[in-house]
């Protein structure tokens, strides 16, 4: 067993009734590190990420974190490690903002107790992060979809966790505010040593910021490896079965990919 | 991370929603218990109250003899049963509401009504003796109860129960007890007239056994939502976000619904069936208090036992004859949630 593994999955599978979604997979992610999470939809992408947050079970299989099977860990615990970020969130209540990223520091505030000092200052910190600060009264149900969307990811934020697992956390952003968090948790990977596995339906901002991807297609890992290893012409054609052109981009700084339509 | 500031900030006072609420509902049952045929005054009303409390029988002298006979035995098991009730629906409909994700849920959406019915009218129909006078509820709630479990068998799979099939089950449940309620309503004969009046909901003739079992129910319920109230509350975020802050969806899922539809059930089988309490009561305080279960409940409980009894006054002392409590609060709250669910539609489409 590699000893530096934040995360250890050995031939884990995963059923939705009798369908499988996760099939036979295998993966091992080192600490610290932004983790690109790609392939078609349907392929397990977001059960993949539930998995790891222990939100779903395995079906056969395990999952290591730190060495520790994931099941052994007190719920609350792993609260205080891992967060995630969903996609999809339909919140019906008048909850406030502030409200609503205070509850990300549930795991680390006992029951019935208030938040303590340290706790608020956390959460004011964040929602400053977001620039939500400015609507922290107002109530999240009436909020723009990009807008909520940005105080579920403070509400991650909050739990201060060294692992941040993104479901295509940003899908409802304008590009200012996807740029914006992308660039925060960026900082958090370079300065905070944090691991971030995020699923991204975006190639080009997958190359401009992720340092490794993981390819996974029909419930497997089909390839992972470094930025520059995998992200070639070859690959995107297996995977997602598109023509395309990847290179080299100054102004990014990294691989992008550029595509051409094609008459049908 | 591991270094925590011993400092507390300073908690946003609860008490301060239940101050007024609690001093209020002390009112109201000493100024219920006064009226009706016969009026006592409020001093009396507390000095009789004291000296049953007490067992002095000084306090009451000069008091009409009948007056203590009235309050004690009488007018507070009634007062003391409908505010108990309304307090447990309106805990039950902020459980409900946020289990099932849906502000518009409320005790009797999954068919428990319909099943504590269901049990109430065979009870009337067959009379089985060996229960005694309390025959009814113990169906009522042996329905309610059967109806619940039922429901939750239809909604699970593999160990998980979901919202949408949860609510999906109870329509379905609740159908087919209602087509089952006409059955023995048909074949009830002479009994149908009991059934209907059952139905209909009615706190007349309560005893302090029913006050003590509502409140012993009400009690154990209140506080175990209380206890899982932040859960709650990170509930509405979805399962998965909360699974991910600590939470295991599921277990607390099935822990609240028990727990709401035992205080539901033990209410409809003394009552009958009252509705709109529990509905619009979490509605309205969400307004005031705001969404947070650890001020809601309370809230919700304190307000929805105010309304109750002040509900049952009317239809017992104000109106010339007296309306099943049932009906009322279906008359005055339906027209009072179309008016709010108007405007919560209108607010929403106007914001987008």
């Amino acid at each position: 067993m590699d000893n530096n593994a934040i995360f250890e999955i050995r031939d884990m599978s995963f059923y939705f009734g009798k369908i499988k979604a996760i099939d036979g997979l295998s993966l091992t992610i080192s600490p610290s590190g932004f983790w690109g999470l790609l392939g078609p939809n349907g392929c397990g992408k977001s059960t993949l990420l539930d998995l790891l947050a222990r939100c779903k079970t395995p079906g056969s299989g395990a999952i290591k974190y730190q060495g520790r099977d994931i099941g052994d860990y007190v719920r609350k615990d792993l609260a205080k490690e891992i967060a995630l970020v969903p996609q999809d969130f339909y919140i019906n209540f008048s909850f406030t903002v502030k409200e609503i990223v205070l509850m990300g520091r549930h795991p680390y505030i006992p029951r019935f107790a208030s938040p303590s000092m340290y706790d608020l200052k956390i959460v004011d910190h964040v929602m400053e992060l977001l620039e939500i600060a400015k609507f922290k009264d107002k109530y999240i149900t009436e909020l723009s979809g990009g807008e909520k969307q940005r105080v579920i990811f403070a509400r991650a934020l909050a739990q201060d966790t060294p692992v941040l697992l993104l479901d295509e956390a940003t899908s409802n952003m304008d590009i200012q505010f996807t740029l914006d968090i992308l660039n925060i948790v960026l900082k958090g990977v370079e300065t905070g040593r944090k691991t971030v596995i995020a699923a991204l339906h975006n190639l080009n901002l997958a190359a401009a910021y992720c340092d490794r991807l993981i390819f996974m297609k029909s419930g497997r890992v089909l390839s992972e490896g470094s930025l520059d290893d995998m992200l070639t012409e070859q690959n995107l054609l297996e995977v997602f079965g598109i023509e395309s052109h990847v290179y080299f981009d100054e102004y990014t700084e990294s691989k992008q990919v550029a595509f051409r339509r094609r008459r049908i | 991370m591991s270094v925590r500031k011993e400092k507390w900030a300073p908690s946003e006072t609860v008490s301060a929603h239940l101050i007024l609420p609690g001093v209020l509902l002390v009112l109201v049952v000493i100024i219920s218990t006064g009226m009706g045929y016969v009026h006592i005054s409020a001093i009396d009303v507390i000095r009789i109250i004291l000296s049953g409390i007490m067992g002095n029988h000084g306090l009451v002298v000069g008091i009409n003899k009948v007056f203590p006979y009235v309050v004690l035995d009488v007018r507070l098991p009634r007062v003391l049963t409908a505010a108990i009730v309304g307090a447990g629906l309106s805990i039950a409909g902020v459980v409900f509401q946020g289990i099932l994700l849906n502000p518009l849920a409320d005790p009797y959406t999954l068919g428990i009504s319909a099943g504590a019915a269901f049990g109430a009218s065979i009870a009337l129909l067959l009379d089985p003796r060996f229960l005694g006078i309390y025959s009814i509820p113990v169906f009522a709630f042996a329905g309610a109860v059967a109806t619940l479990f039922t429901v939750m068998s239809l909604s699970s799979s593999g160990g998980t129960i979901s919202c949408n099939s949860l609510i999906l089950s109870g329509i379905i449940v609740a159908a087919i007890l209602s087509a089952g309620i006409s059955f023995l309503k048909y074949v009830a004969d002479e009994q149908v007239s009991i059934i209907i009046f059952w139905l209909m909901g009615s706190f007349a003739s309560k005893t302090w056994t029913d006050v003590l079992l509502t409140f012993l129910f009400v009690s154990i319920g209140f506080i175990i939502c209380t206890f899982l109230a932040r859960d709650l509350n990170i509930m509405s975020l979805g399962d998965r976000s909360a699974s991910s802050l600590g939470i295991n969806p599921n277990r607390t899922r099935i822990t609240l619904l028990v727990t709401a539809s035992l205080i539901t059930a033990i209410c409809v089988s003394v009552s009958g069936i009252i509705g709109f309490v529990g509905l619009i009561i979490p509605h309205l305080m969400r307004f005031i208090v705001g969404s947070d279960s650890r001020r809601l409940i309370p809230a919700s409980a304190l307000t929805g036992a105010i309304l109750l009894l002040t509900a049952d006054t009317i239809t017992r002392a104000v109106l010339p004859t007296e309306i099943p409590i049932g009906v009322l609060t279906a008359l005055i709250g339906g027209p009072f949630f179309c008016y709010i669910f108007k405007k919560r539609h209108m607010a929403l489409n106007s914001g987008q």
